[in-house]
């Protein structure tokens, strides 16, 4: 069973490969939309590379008030 | 007409699968110059299937295939007018728009949908009159009218229920979510998943093997297989101009035209 520092790792990784941002510069805390400089769209694209990535599913609502990585990270996890 | 270039979609015939490609920006809203455009394309599909025996659904935007009815639009348009012109305003675009719905679904070649990206809404809903759909990984679909105080009003709630069991539509309907492709292939909505990038070579190929069937046939088989329900469709636009009119919409729409931040297409 991956930890909630495996799975937050895991989300830091593949927000810094897909949208093309340095992975030192990504940590837990922060606010993903304005640290990615993402959209709405864009965050839909994330979740569906995290559902690839988790083999879950993450329905969008899941999102809803959450703005950390790690905090998505926990959403994750609840499904694993 | 074998060929049509216009501003929201063009149109060609490739190896006897005619190739219906949407493209406008941001990603194909449904207003009312791609609804022109879309009647200008029924017009000539009798004339078109007298040859070809399969059309493909696609899109040219890299945001996706289609993110649904031009909200913007319709929000400003209806502002333009007193609320019983408002009414017959939309009452006649939602029947413009399931006149055309109903000639690509009862067309007598087979369809495919070749979706990438996002598939919202209206989008979905044109992906649903298909007879196939083929998505690729990025793919992504929804019916979130509810989080405007609507429910789908192109068709989509009877097409959902003929394609779905009714578990299913419920969950997607109620909750408004969207879910990715994977799970649109495991509830039996789309028929093949397929690399990113690859949704429209993978329809031309399908399609290739339609063409190896007699056109009569698979037309007859399509159209006992596959019936249009009419008679909900026009309930559903009945439903549809009902709720419109409440006030929950009007600032459901008023959120969404004015929301300039990252969010709007998130619940």
């Amino acid at each position: 069973m991956k930890t909630l520092e495996n799975v937050t790792d895991e989300v830091l990784d593949l927000a810094a490969q897909h949208f093309k941002v340095p992975r030192a510069e990504l940590s837990p805390t922060d606010d993903f939309f304005k640290k990615l400089g993402i959209n709405s769209l864009q965050a839909l694209d994330l979740l569906t590379r995290i559902e690839q990535h988790f083999h879950i599913e993450l329905p969008d609502y899941e999102l809803q008030d959450v703005r950390d990585f790690k905090t998505l990270a926990e959403r994750i996890q609840t499904r694993l | 007409m074998n060929e049509y270039r216009g501003k929201s979609l063009s149109w060609s015939v490739v190896d006897g699968a005619i190739e219906l490609v949407l493209d406008r920006a941001p990603c194909n809203e449904i207003g009312s110059e791609s609804l022109a455009e879309l009647e200008t394309f029924t017009a000539a599909l009798p004339a078109l299937q007298k040859t070809a025996h399969a059309l493909i659904v696609s899109s040219a935007r890299s945001e996706g295939f289609c993110a649904g009815a031009d909200l913007r639009e319709l929000y400003t348009e209806a502002h333009k007018v007193e609320a019983h012109v408002r009414a017959d305003r939309l009452r006649d675009f939602l029947q413009r728009i399931h006149t055309v719905m109903n000639a690509i679904d009862a067309a007598p070649l087979t369809t495919i949908a070749a979706v990438q990206g996002l598939c919202f809404g209206g989008g979905f809903e044109l992906a649903l009159v298909c007879d196939l759909i083929v998505a690729d990984k990025s793919a992504r679909f929804s019916f979130p009218e509810l989080r405007l105080g609507l429910i789908p009003g192109f068709g989509g709630i009877p097409r959902l229920k003929r394609d779905l069991g009714n578990a299913v539509v419920r969950d997607l309907l109620l909750t408004g979510r969207t879910f990715g492709a994977e799970k649109a292939l495991a509830i039996g909505l789309v028929s093949q998943v397929v690399g990113e990038g690859h949704a429209m070579s993978v329809a031309r190929r399908t399609a290739a093997q339609l063409g190896k069937f007699d056109r009569g046939t698979a037309a007859a088989a399509k159209a006992f297989i596959k019936p249009i329900p009419y008679d909900e469709l026009r309930r559903e636009i009945d439903i549809f101009c009902e709720l419109f009119m409440q006030p929950a919409v009007e600032e459901g729409l008023r959120k969404f035209v004015e929301n300039t931040g990252p969010l709007p297409y998130l619940p």
